[in-house]
């Protein structure tokens, strides 16, 4: 698909208005609804909403983004719109109020075309634990899309859209993307505000792009990014100009980690694939050396227990008191909070809240939580230190290619460890892209990661630009 | 007498009070703070725990909690890291509170409180954190329904943790009395314990007097009143004493006072409570308080009540009761400070405000700040009075009412349009003087055999001759020249 810079052209020269664009995103959506990326699409009023644009377009009044058809994950809140986290704990909740992210796209001119359907509650990595069903990879209707992002993936995959806003818990945006063949970027902890975000992991949570190329992903990053007085949490760190993708011409220096690279969990032809490409890299100059990190086994483990954590506090007030889903059974208070949340809540859902619950409770406090926060520190002063003497961590994005449905829902833990690259990033708070590295023989896409260092956007962008070129001719 | 079985015992008391922090807004959000608002129209989507919502520091709640930390003599932290305390209620909506765990703004510290009878003693302060209030649920409202009013949610809290340093139920009363009066002083709560903008919890555990060890402790709350929070104390004390003469054990529980029936009931043992799952609050930053910012705050603080009457006895020469009589609402106090501007009778000043406008006060039951008269409105009555132009009595009897209802007056020109202003001019109180001496002459005689206590009679002759008007000093020095001639 074409970049938004070159739609842009298109529009400006009369080739195809942006209303035009809508109606083929949502012939394309409607088409391939068996999919199940969409939610709800808000067809009427993104029609509406692009005629207004291409008004402002041909006086000359767009904004940065102008145009660009953008869909949601059905956690990030929109004024007057339902957001339900793919739970039927919210079935029927509308937003009183918009996130800042969707304040900002709408400000510079993006159509916002529906919801995107999820893991519920963003939990999971197949998005088979959604409220609606599963999410199609387009690739391959037999095969997850990843998740938890799985639908705003797939919407962006098969073109129903130029691009989407999904959140970042543990790999959720790059995983996908790496299953689907796109873009998917986690910014630096603090780049993006949360607010109207819909917390799993509140200290691990990022809102960030889902596109099919780098460009459009910095575009947006440009958009989204940047300090916020409803998010304490976000950073007043200046917003690079992200979209100046120019080579920095310079050798740079990569590290691998050996533990990932050498993991017996990650697919032979990955890991071949992935050293031929730092074969590529080295033979342009760049250096590519091999690091250690003795902490690959404690990732998955400390980002458990620490997200889950705070997951069964964020998720307690959903009570079904003053909005969602309430029980029909009557009775008193205990038994209205216990019944609505055991019939609203899903399966992965109440396994984590549990999880979360048991490590916070005054008996397993030490032994769980302070412990996952020590391995926490131990691996953000790790993980930084690696970063002070190289530019990028490359690694593959996910340790496969896209499972078949079915094929790990019966083992929580295997499912867990389809995070295993990702979640670093989440846990030390640094930015990771993960950028369309070829097809396997099995025909399924894999995707490549870059993490940089904190707030170090721009370098990332640009380089991704550069790899991009490298490994899909 | 023998000695009772309760004079074995010592009771190790500590007291945990909440004060409403006076802001505008709430703890982490913007909404509206307006007491006696109608139910659920102080809210916003962070209030209720909407979807998505993030907290965000309210920095008055901060200033308010240093201002208490530096007025108890605490340590104020730089570092000030946020926790969850999670457990469900319907007046929970986000299902935890945001309060602060192991590292409270302010920490030991310490106040000295006087009892009854007068003995001072040392009360050490913990700590002193911050937290958001709960929504209210209310139960007697509706027959079939309980009902909620989110309108307290989220609004903000210090809670001000003692050492067990309390042995009576009357030491606690002290210790709340100058807890009430020092957030008044501050303008930190309205200090209202009927209303619940202050709040006292008490944990009270009894020893045999020698031992080191505490005796089982036992919390009791809903003590609504200053009064009922020294009646539970020493109720709970004979209860606890009674049961261990008794040969039973205490139990650890969480006890609410009936002021009714005069008693503690248990509400729930310890070990059912709850496990609060408290952990560092991931979406508010530590808030650092640096220096400048305690010092801004410390620069702001107004003179304690102690500090206030020391300064009362100090300059302006009053006694040690009269000082404390004034420094216990801040806003007498202040007011006799600026009557004190417009007069130097500070005695007369201080007799005033305890006297006459202390008893206006009380028949129309109004506060200071409704009194009509300005400070400097009394001074011009004192100055009358100082100035012989008017009688004590003619003062608070006739002119003081007068000029409450006619505040914008001025007390020369009422005392004159009153007919009170006294003859002081000994030329014409003279012939008066002359003409009942001239009356009475057996009563001169009488006098000067002995009778002294007939200059009475002399003056009240004069006064009814100058209908009330003579300066009775003077009438009395007149009086004395003639008759000792």
């Amino acid at each position: 698909m074409a970049d938004y810079k070159q739609y842009k052209q298109q529009v400006l020269s009369g080739e195809t208005t942006v209303v035009r664009t809508v109606q083929d995103f949502l012939a394309k959506a409607i088409q391939q609804k068996h999919l199940n990326a969409f939610i709800e699409l808000w067809g009427e009023e993104s029609l509406m909403r692009a005629a207004q644009i291409d008004l402002q377009i041909a006086e000359g009044k767009g904004g940065k983004l102008a145009g660009m058809v953008i869909a949601l994950k059905d956690n990030i809140c929109y004024k007057g719109h339902s957001v339900t986290n793919s739970s039927k704990i919210l079935k029927g909740f509308e937003s009183l109020y918009s996130s800042t992210v969707v304040e900002r796209i709408i400000a510079e001119g993006a159509v916002i075309i529906g919801r995107c359907n999820c893991d519920e509650f963003a939990m999971g990595a197949s998005n088979e634990t959604s409220a609606y069903g599963p999410v199609l990879n387009a690739r391959d209707n037999t095969r997850v899309p990843g998740g938890s992002s799985g639908g705003c993936t797939v919407a962006v995959q098969a073109g129903m859209c130029h691009a989407a806003l999904g959140s970042d818990t543990g790999g959720s945006i790059r995983q996908p993307a790496a299953f689907c063949g796109q873009v998917g970027f986690k910014p630096s902890y603090g780049r993006v505000s949360r607010w109207g975000l819909l917390s799993y992991g509140s200290s691990f949570d990022q809102i960030g792009p889902i596109t099919s190329n780098i460009y459009d992903c910095a575009l947006l990053m440009e958009v989204i990014s940047g300090t916020d007085g409803k998010d304490a949490t976000a950073s007043s760190n200046k917003v690079e100009d992200y979209t100046d993708l120019q080579a920095s011409n310079k050798p740079l220096r990569f590290a691998y980690l050996d533990t990932c690279l050498n993991n017996k969990g990650l697919d032979e032809e990955l890991r071949t694939q992935s050293f031929a490409i730092f074969e590529q890299l080295k033979a342009l100059g760049h250096t590519v050396e091999t690091v250690e990190f003795p902490y690959l086994d404690y990732l998955v483990p400390a980002y458990y227990v620490l997200t889950t954590a705070e997951a069964s506090s964020n998720l307690s007030r959903y009570q079904g008191l003053t909005y969602g889903y309430r029980t029909e059974e009557k009775g008193d208070l205990d038994s209205l909070f216990k019944k609505s949340r055991s019939e609203g809540f899903g399966r992965e859902v109440k396994r984590r809240i549990m999880l979360g619950t048991f490590v916070l409770t005054s008996d397993f406090y030490d032994a769980y939580y302070t412990k996952a926060q020590k391995v926490r520190r131990l691996i953000q002063e790790s993980t930084e230190k690696i970063l002070e003497s190289y530019d990028f961590i490359i690694t593959p994005t996910t340790p496969s290619t896209a499972f078949k449905f079915g094929e790990k829902t019966k083992d929580p833990v295997a499912m867990y460890l389809a995070d295993i690259f990702t979640v670093q990033a989440n846990l030390s708070g640094h930015p990771a892209i993960s950028i369309p590295a070829g097809v396997h023989s099995n025909g399924m896409p894999w995707g490549i990661q870059l993490m940089g260092k904190q707030f170090g956007e721009k370098k990332l962008f640009s380089f991704s630009e550069e790899l991009s070129k490298i490994v899909s001719p | 007498m023998e000695e009772s079985i309760y004079d074995k015992y010592e009771p190790v008391i500590g007291l945990e009070v909440h004060s409403q922090l006076l802001t505008n807004s709430k703890a982490f959000c913007s909404d509206p703070i307006e007491y006696g608002a109608l139910p659920n129209t102080q809210v916003g989507v962070i209030s209720l725990g909407h979807p998505g919502t993030l907290p965000f520091h309210n920095k008055a709640a901060v200033d308010l909690s240093i201002k208490m930390g530096l007025a108890c003599n605490c340590h104020i932290r730089e570092v000030n890291h946020y926790a969850r305390k999670n457990y469900f209620y319907a007046d929970l909506p986000k299902g935890y509170q945001i309060t602060q765990d192991k590292t409270p703004i302010c920490f030991d510290g310490f106040i000295d409180i006087t009892t009854k009878d007068g003995v001072t003693k040392r009360i050490g302060i913990e700590r002193i954190h911050m937290e958001e209030d709960s929504g209210k649920s209310m139960h007697d409202q509706d027959v079939f329904d309980s009902l909620i009013d989110y309108n307290r949610a989220g609004t903000p809290l210090m809670e001000i943790v003692t050492h067990p340093d309390f042995r009576t139920g009357e030491e606690a009363y002290a210790y709340i009395s100058l807890i009430r009066q020092m957030v008044r002083y501050l303008d930190i709560s309205d200090g209202n314990m009927e209303e619940g903008s202050l709040r006292c919890d008490a944990n009270i555990s009894v020893r045999i007097k020698g031992v080191e060890k505490f005796g089982t402790k036992v919390e009791v709350k809903n003590m609504n009143s200053m009064r009922n929070v020294q009646r539970a104390i020493d109720f709970e004390i004979k209860r606890q004493i009674d049961l261990i003469e008794a040969g039973e054990t205490i139990i650890s529980d969480t006890r609410t006072f009936d002021a009714q029936k005069n008693l503690t009931i248990s509400m729930r043992s310890k070990e059912a409570a709850n496990d609060y799952r408290y952990f560092p609050e991931p979406d508010l930053p530590p808030l650092m308080v640096g220096r400048d910012w305690v010092a801004r705050i410390k620069e702001q603080m107004p003179e304690l009540p102690a500090q206030l009457a020391a300064r009362l006895i100090e300059e302006y020469n009053i006694t040690a009761y009269d000082a404390q009589v004034i420094t216990e609402l801040k806003e007498t106090a202040y007011y006799f400070l600026e009557i004190c501007k417009h007069t130097n009778n500070y005695k007369s000043a201080a007799n005033w405000l305890m006297g006459a406008v202390k008893n206006y006060m009380n028949q129309q039951a109004v506060e200071l700040k409704d009194f009509p008269l300005k400070a400097a409105q009394l001074a011009e009555i004192i100055k009358l009075i100082d100035d012989g132009k008017l009688s004590n009595s003619a003062a608070s009897q006739v002119l003081f009412p007068a000029f409450c209802n006619k505040p914008e007056s001025n007390a020369a020109a009422l005392a004159q349009e009153l007919n009170l202003i006294q003859e002081s001019d000994e030329g014409s109180i003279k012939p008066m003087v002359e003409a009942v001496l001239a009356a009475w002459p057996d009563k001169i005689m009488e006098y000067k055999a002995g009778k002294k206590n007939l200059m009475g009679l002399f003056v009240g002759e004069v006064m009814k001759r100058s209908q009330g008007k003579a300066d009775p000093k003077l009438t009395n020095k007149l009086l004395m020249e003639l008759l000792d001639n």
